[in-house]
């Protein structure tokens, strides 16, 4: 049925995909902000957006009061106002580098979409192939490498605006990244040490993680969370850093420093920083997800197959075994899973106030970074261990 | 006084990695979060006045549409920030009420100075004047800030009045006795 699209020229087929993934990434990150926005007024006792709305929806009986409330139309609105507002350079910033750091953090944060797989189908032999726009088997490893570019556009910002506070948010937030990737890097050592056993090929796969967790019996399905929940949680928490998430939100730091490194800017530019935070989030917790949540399997110690196994006994169509149905079924699982994470974000966001700077740094340095290395040494010994037993 | 000394416990190893205190947090947020909402969404709902509440001051109206106000200025005299100013007028002596002898001709309330404090209200001897419900005046000159006394009647409308004082003397002056 669709061999039409495989018939197409391998370039031809990447750009289609790659749309296909922008497509659904960037409205998800309006979407995001829209959550925000609506997860912290009901948080804290208020309706949130609920008053834009398209006149011709208002005809629309129920639906139409359905959207509004939801606020939909506020992302729309957002959206336009922002696109069509005046850009404001001030006088006396870099212009070349003022201009080029908004386009900068949109870079590593869609780059990084490309290598992170996000559902798969099984082929005819019952093999699960990934679903990814460049399924490397540098996988993670790619991730760290391309997302920790995004402090660049950070510091480029500061400088560039030629201002204090956009100059001291740029200091915070690249002391604040590079010490938490150091950690984070630990973090996931264990999950790679377990999945790279003696004897099998080596891969930084992050669908190979998957597959791991999707293996039978007790051990094989278990997901990492539950296998490495040190792991997890260092690798979270520095997550929350990484994306300058409150409570680790030192280079935006309302309170203290204006807007951040953002001070200076206004319009598309400053909405670019907001979506690049975004898709940040989404990839970092589609990373999660990965690998301590069992990917697109819909519970621990069920993967995808016995489910779609399951569905088709249930319903005893033949349209469940279907490649495109279970394609579209993992990435909806995995979907789920990235917006629950989402919504943790948030969630955590209206409940812990921002660290002080000090503690940031303290937190990182001396106590996170210390633990990581401590569970790689643990889980590198307990790995070995059990795999040369 | 004597000094009581507290002992300061050291924090526990779970204390201190803050995450018991974070999980209780996220706890009552999501508590939070599934409570119904507690805002009023404003120009469709309105909150509920509670009773001697002092709004915007305003001129009433007996039960028999009798204007109450007699100029007789006091509110004008007590008023701290100065913002009534009234023209005393008189009422015809073929009027229904002509008993009453006065009636303000103009009566302003520049709402840009009125302060809200109710002493119009209280040094009224006719109870004519009043600080009802309404909490939100705007407008986009200073004219237009300023009640003229239609406005005044317009919204104070018509409050229960237990003495009707000027009846009472029209009736009494027809029986001959004039206090």
């Amino acid at each position: 049925m669709f061999d039409f699209f495989f018939n197409f020229h391998p370039v031809i087929q990447a750009l289609i995909k790659g749309l296909a993934v922008v497509l659904v990434i960037f409205p998800l990150a309006g979407a995001c902000s829209l959550a925000e926005r609506k997860v912290s007024a009901w948080m804290q006792g208020r309706p949130g957006p609920n008053r834009a709305i398209v006149p011709w929806f208002a005809y629309i009986p129920f639906l139409g009061t359905f959207l509004q409330r939801l606020g939909v139309f506020h992302l729309m609105a957002d959206g336009a106002k922002f696109l069509f507002k005046e850009e404001p350079v001030p006088g006396h910033v870099n212009k070349l580098y003022f201009v080029l750091a908004p386009a900068l953090a949109m870079m590593p944060a869609f780059t990084t979409v490309t290598v992170v797989p996000f559902g798969a189908y099984f082929d005819g032999a019952g093999h699960a192939i990934p679903l990814a726009l460049a399924n490397v088997d540098v996988g993670l490893l790619a991730v760290f490498a391309v997302s920790s570019l995004g402090v660049y556009s950070l510091i480029l910002a500061g400088w560039a605006s030629n201002s204090k506070y956009p100059f001291l948010g740029s200091v915070r937030a690249s002391a604040q990244l590079i010490s938490y990737e150091l950690s984070m890097t630990l973090s996931v050592v264990p999950v790679f040490l377990w999945i790279n056993a003696p004897g099998t090929p080596g891969t930084m796969s992050l669908a190979k993680v998957v597959e791991f967790q999707s293996l039978p019996g007790f051990w094989g399905g278990t997901w990492f969370i539950f296998l490495m929940p040190l792991s997890a949680a260092i690798f979270l928490i520095s997550l929350f850093a990484e994306t300058n998430r409150q409570p680790f939100d030192m280079p935006e730091s309302e309170s203290d420093l204006v807007g951040g490194f953002h001070t200076e800017y206004g319009a598309f530019k400053w909405s670019l920083f907001f979506v690049a935070e975004y898709s940040h989030m989404l990839v970092g917790s589609g990373v999660f997800t990965l690998l301590f949540l069992g990917g697109w399997n819909p519970l621990p110690w069920i993967p995808l197959a016995d489910f779609v196994a399951w569905l088709h006994g249930l319903l005893g169509s033949a349209v469940i075994l279907h490649p495109l149905f279970v394609g579209v079924l993992s990435i909806a699982i995995f979907l789920g899973k990235v917006l629950v994470l989402i919504f943790f974000f948030m969630w955590v966001r209206w409940t812990v106030p921002r660290f002080r700077y000090d503690q940031v740094m303290k937190l990182g340095w001396q106590k996170l970074l210390p633990l990581a290395i401590a569970n790689l040494i643990f889980y590198a010994l307990a790995i070995a261990w059990v795999q040369t037993r | 006084m004597a000094i009581i000394p507290l002992e300061r416990k050291p924090l526990s190893l779970a204390e201190r990695t803050y995450l018991p205190a974070i999980l209780s947090g996220l706890k009552t947020t999501f508590a939070r979060l599934l409570r119904p909402i507690e805002t009023l969404e404003y120009p469709e709902q309105r909150p509920a006045i509670p009773p001697g509440y002092r709004g915007v001051p305003t001129l009433v109206k007996d039960p028999n549409g009798r204007e109450k106000c007699v100029s007789c200025q006091l509110c004008e005299f007590v008023c701290p920030p100065k913002a009534i100013r009234i023209t005393p007028g008189e009422i015809s002596a073929d009027a229904p009420t002509a008993q009453v002898e006065k009636a303000p001709q103009a009566f302003e309330i520049d709402m840009l100075r009125c302060i809200y404090c109710g002493l119009c209200q209280e040094v009224c001897p006719e109870e004519a004047i009043f600080l009802q419900n309404q909490y939100s005046m705007s407008g986009y000159t200073r004219a237009e800030m300023v009640n003229h006394k239609d406005r005044l009647y317009e919204l104070g409308g018509t409050l229960p009045d237990p003495h009707l004082k000027w009846d009472k003397k029209k009736a009494a002056a027809e029986h001959g006795n004039t206090h």
